[in-house]
Parts: structure tokens; C-alpha cells; sequence
């Protein structure tokens, strides 16, 4: 059977633009058809911008790749209109083991809070992740949005300008040129548009290599993360099993530093040390092996004037904890809106630069913590790896070793706190909604407290008076009147109002808070929303 | 300087019995048998002090003379 990732789903067309006597000019070009590319087409054509995806390839991701969405992005995905067909496929899981050699020493359960939408995570495979978002923007293009895919089109150039970015594209019928008002690049941690704008990317290199494989078998295996530190059937190195839609298990073994990568890619190689892993009598049929190595690294600046770098194009981090992918969604969800107040001047252009502000903040904590996870799971000296087993030798019997075992700590949304489009904290308010908080969700109704919540800036209140609508320099915010009537599970008065009797939030439209008081004052949101929006 | 400071004055009633039992308990190990104890010691005791404070100024005490702040 050929698989989903070997058909191709958005194939080659020759485009009109290919054989326009001058380069076409597009609103906002696309480098990228991965979950970071497809996400940012899908929130841009969402708000009524005309977008074209550009990708060298036609077919969604080869292998599963990045298996483990969490929360935050899910809810981004909501936004987007595609994370109820994801959730549907992928598979849930709670619980966690970790083994150290021969024994387990614990397990955890992530107990997800009640009243949320969105589980903690789901594992799917990248290429239906990929394949939902493909989906999405074909609905969105039966709707009549202007949003496309290229497939086969290679930038092989490109050309900076102060209002305008030129690409030249290599395709199987010869090479054309675009021009785009704007360029986010979201082509990988590899990035040919990075390197084509000569930007640095420097960080950490991890002198270690890992053997991925996705193997498809008929096992008792529950759907849970197991990790191992030091197994018999991987002695000295790590190993981690985790569950996937349709009977597919990724299995990561730690392979270390001076290995020959082709060889033990080859089957003959990669089967008997499944076999010592899954035992003799299991039978399971190969998917996809690779072998990976990775870095921790971000670009200094993400947006280089009119060309926006997202996903690992811009930053990428170890695979413990499942920050990848997921903090570039995040990274889509911070610049769609600002993006589309620049391109409908209702902002400066200057509040993309919080952009760069706010998604480096966010990628500095994932690569702080996928970097203090690797050398936890690689300890680099003797002392390190002494300390490291005293710490699993402790957490089986003793409860205060477990929270320093780190077998990656899965990822949370980021608090864009010290942002400057933040306003001062003026309610004496949960930690957790404090300005710069992603909203935390709630039961709403039949629903959910953040279906009411992004694409635009909504005034919540909670048993406060405000204006149903304002409008301070062409930036219309709506109000969304709640009381404790709404909220027979008290989940809304415990998120947002604590011990305060009344609250007025400001929200942008990726569900953030941009400021909170205990009641409406119109001098101060006014002014709020002036910064929420750079111009302050 | 809160009170939160770090001891750096005698403060273990009969000094030389603990030093005694911690001298018992490496009795017969291996290096890395002992090697591994201290560690686990280590992260017993740093655990009971739990102080963040307190935990940084032992670590800064503990560092060879010279280089107090590496």
C-alpha cells in the first residue's frame, strides 16, 4: 500500500504567474509547506489575506517526524479550524513511565485540569497533521479565500527591498520570479532563506546521534510515554516508546557520537535492537527509520524587514519536551494578527518587532529547557552522569527525586511577560492571567470560554460594567459580558478573578492578555489598546 | 542580606560522631559505589535545606578557593 506520505497532495500546476511578462505581486509569500507554513497560510487567509504557500516538495512530511502536540497549540488549532479532525485521529495519552536499566522507578500521570477543551496532548504523526492543514485550506479555497499551495516551487533567490520582497523559483517547467509585500519563511532548521540573507543561527550542537524508528505492529503496549535511562537492550544510552494513531510506535534509541549513520539505518542493523527492545516474539514491520542529530539555536532576530522567519527556520531545540513544532505554531498565532493590523494600516509597522520580542522570549525558555532535558537524558562528563543516576536511583523510593528526573519537560504555552505591549498588572488577580498569559480556557455554556475568545480584541468582563463595543484608532474591540450566572463550575471565577470581586480583561486576538483591572476605566483601556497595538 | 544565609559557623552537635558515620558509610565500596552515595546524599540533604538561596551560596562556598564566582 503506498503510504500518505509518498502521494503527492498539492502536485505541480504551471502557474499563470509563471509566464506573466513581470513578476506577479502577491500580499504575503509563504516559504514552507510544513505544520508552521500551512498554519500561517491558514490564519492569514482566515483574516481575508491573500496568501500563496510555496514549497519544493508536493507531498506532506516523509516519516511521522514531530508526534506530540500539547494544549496551546490544539487551541490555536481551533482558531484555525482544524484541531477537532486532528484530536478525533490522534491519540491520547496521560500516563508516563521511566525505567532506569532494568526497573521502572515511577510513573506520572499529567491529570489534565478539568474544563478545558483540549487535552494535554495528542500524538499524530506529522504527515496527518500536515494532511489536516492541507485539508483546511482546501475548505477555506471551496469559501473563496485566496490561499494556495505551490507545490515544486524552489525559492532559489531572493531580493530585499523596504516595502517588497522579490523570490526567484526553480520548478520542473523553469524558473519564475514572485514578489511578495511580505515573506514569512517557515522552511525548516535547515533554511535555504536563512541561509540565502547570509542570517546567523548559532546556539549549541549535542555531539550525540539518535535512531528514530516508526514501526507498525499488533502489541499490548499501552498508550503511554515510556522512557528509559540506561536500558539492558541499550546500554549506557536512552530510549523512549511512544504510542501512535493506526498501530504505529516511535521508538528513539540513543545511539552516541561516533557511530556510522548508514549503517545503522540499514534494516539488517535497525531490527535486532528492536527485537532486544520488544522482545523476540513481537512482530512488527518497519515504517521509517532515520537518525537524527540536533542543536539548540536561535536566530538573533526572527523578522529581517519584510522577510518574518518562523518555526525552527527561526529556533529549534532538542525533541524532549516536543517543543518544535509546537512553539512554531505558537510563533504563527503572535504574528497572524499583527501581520494583518500592518497590512490594513491600522498599526505601525513597528509592532512586528514585538513580534521578534515576544517569540524570543518564547524560544529562549524551550531551548533552556530542551537543552537542561538533553543533558539530563546525555550527562557530558562523569560527575553528570554520577549525579544523574543517584537522582533515578532515589526518585524509585523517594517522592522529592522525582521532579528532577528529566526525560523532557513537555511543552507549555509561553507568558510573554516584560512585553511591551503589556499594561501594568492593576488587578490583584490569578498568577496565571496576569498580562501576557495565553487565556486559559473554561466551560462556557454549552462550549468553551475560549471559543468566544481571538481573532479580535475582546473587552471580557466579569461582573463588570463596559461599553459592547469601542474603537480606539480603528482597532474595534467587542465586549464578552460575563458573570458568576456563567459559571456554575466556578472554573472561570478560579482562572480569572481569584478573590477579586469584578474584573475587566483586555484580550488580543491570539487569546493573550494585554491588560486587567477590576473595573472599566475607558482613559486606561484606551491606552492599553494603543500599546496592545505598538502605538504607545 | 535576609536571614536567609547560608551557615558557615560550627553548627553539628558532636562533630566527630557524624564524621565518623559518614566515614563508616563509604566502609568497603567501591569508588563508584562511593562515588554514588555522596551523590545521593548530596541530594538528600540539598533536598531537607530546600532553599533556593541558600542552596546557591552553598554551591558558591563549596567551589575551589579562588574562583568564587565561576
Amino acid at each position: 500500500m503506498t503510504k500518505i506520505f509518498e502521494t503527492p497532495i498539492y502536485p505541480f500546476v504551471r502557474h499563470a504567474d509563471h509566464d506573466a511578462p513581470a513578476p506577479a505581486r502577491h500580499k504575503v509569500l509563504v516559504v514552507g509547506a510544513g505544520p508552521v507554513g500551512l498554519a500561517a497560510a491558514i490564519d492569514l487567509a482566515q483574516q481575508g489575506i491573500e496568501v500563496v504557500v510555496l514549497d519544493e516538495n508536493d507531498k506532506v512530511s516523509f516519516g511521522s517526524r514531530a508526534i506530540c502536540f500539547a494544549k496551546r497549540p490544539l487551541e490555536i488549532l481551533d482558531r484555525l479550524g482544524c484541531a477537532q479532525a486532528m484530536v478525533e485521529k490522534g491519540e491520547l495519552w496521560n500516563v508516563g513511565k521511566v525505567f532506569f536499566k532494568d526497573r521502572q522507578v515511577y510513573e506520572f500521570n499529567l491529570l489534565p485540569e478539568k474544563g478545558h477543551r483540549r487535552p494535554a496532548f495528542i500524538n499524530l504523526q506529522q504527515y496527518y497533521f500536515e494532511k489536516h492543514l492541507v485539508d483546511r485550506i482546501q475548505e477555506l479555497q471551496d469559501q473563496g479565500a485566496e490561499i494556495e499551495i505551490r507545490g515544486r516551487n524552489k525559492v532559489s533567490a531572493v531580493g530585499t527591498h523596504d516595502d517588497h520582497v522579490t523570490l526567484e523559483i526553480d520548478t520542473p517547467e523553469g524558473s519564475y520570479n514572485l514578489e511578495g509585500d511580505w515573506v514569512i519563511a517557515c522552511d525548516g532548521a535547515n533554511s535555504p532563506m536563512r541561509a540565502m540573507l547570509g542570517k546567523d543561527f548559532v546556539g549549541r550542537v549535542f555531539e550525540d546521534n539518535f535512531l528514530i524508528a516508526d514501526v507498525v505492529m499488533e502489541a499490548e503496549f499501552p498508550s503511554e510515554r515510556w522512557f528509559w535511562f540506561d536500558p539492558p537492550f541499550n546500554p549506557g544510552q536512552s530510549a523512549l516508546l511512544h504510542k501512535q494513531p493506526d498501530g504505529v510506535w516511535r521508538i528513539d534509541l540513543q545511539l552516541g557520537w561516533d557511530i556510522d549513520k548508514e549503517r545503522e539505518k540499514r534494516p539488517e542493523n535497525v531490527i535486532p535492537r528492536l527485537k532486544q527492545m520488544l522482545g523476540e516474539d513481537v512482530e512488527f514491520e518497519l515504517e521509517w527509520v532515520s537518525i537524527y542529530t540536533f542543536q539548540c539555536r536561535r536566530m538573533e532576530k526572527f523578522r529581517h524587514g519584510r522577510v518574518i522567519f518562523a518555526g525552527d527556520a527561526a529556533h529549534q531545540v532538542s525533541p524532549f519536551g516536543a517543543r518544535g513544532a509546537n512553539s512554531g505554531i505558537q510563533d504563527i498565532d503572535n504574528l497572524g494578527w499583527k501581520l494583518k493590523l500592518v497590512l490594513d494600516g491600522k498599526a505601525p509597522e513597528s509592532l512586528l518587532d514585538s513580534y521578534d520580542i515576544e517569540r524570543i522570549h518564547g524560544a529562549d525558555e524551550n531551548i533552556l529547557n530542551s537543552s537542561r532535558s538533553t543533558d539530563f537524558i546525555t550527562p557530558k562528563s562523569e560527575m553528570s552522569r554520577i549525579l544523574r543516576d543517584a537522582v533515578l536511583d532515589l526518585a524509585e523510593t523517594h517522592e522529592f527525586a522525582r521532579p528532577l528526573v528529566n526525560s523532557g519537560r513537555l511543552s507549555v504555552p509561553c507568558t510573554y511577560d516584560d512585553s511591551p505591549l503589556n499594561s501594568a498588572d492593576a488587578l490583584d488577580g490569578p498568577e496565571r492571567t496576569r498580562p501576557g498569559a495565553p487565556c486559559p480556557d473554561a466551560p462556557l455554556g454549552d462550549g468553551f470560554l475560549l471559543d468566544q475568545l481571538g481573532h479580535r480584541f475582546t473587552l471580557l468582563t466579569f461582573n463588570a460594567d463596559a461599553p459592547d463595543e469601542i474603537t480606539e484608532d480603528g482597532v474595534t474591540v467587542t465586549r464578552l459580558a460575563l458573570s458568576d450566572a456563567d459559571d456554575p463550575t466556578r472554573a472561570l471565577r478560579q482562572r480569572y478573578l481569584g478573590k477579586c470581586k469584578s474584573a475587566v480583561y483586555l484580550i488580543r486576538p491570539d487569546q493573550h492578555v494585554a491588560a486587567r483591572r477590576p473595573t472599566w476605566d475607558e482613559h486606561q483601556f484606551r491606552a492599553a489598546i494603543r500599546r496592545a497595538t505598538g502605538k504607545e | 542580606m535576609s536571614d536567609r544565609s547560608l551557615i558557615l559557623t560550627a553548627n553539628i552537635a558532636e562533630a566527630d560522631d557524624f564524621y565518623a558515620d559518614l566515614l563508616d558509610a563509604h566502609d568497603g565500596l567501591t569508588k563508584p559505589e562511593s562515588d554514588a552515595l555522596n551523590a545521593r546524599l548530596l541530594l538528600i540533604l540539598a533536598n531537607q535545606i530546600g532553599d533556593r538561596e541558600i542552596l546557591t551560596q552553598a554551591i558558591k562556598a563549596a567551589k575551589p578557593h579562588g574562583k568564587p564566582h565561576d
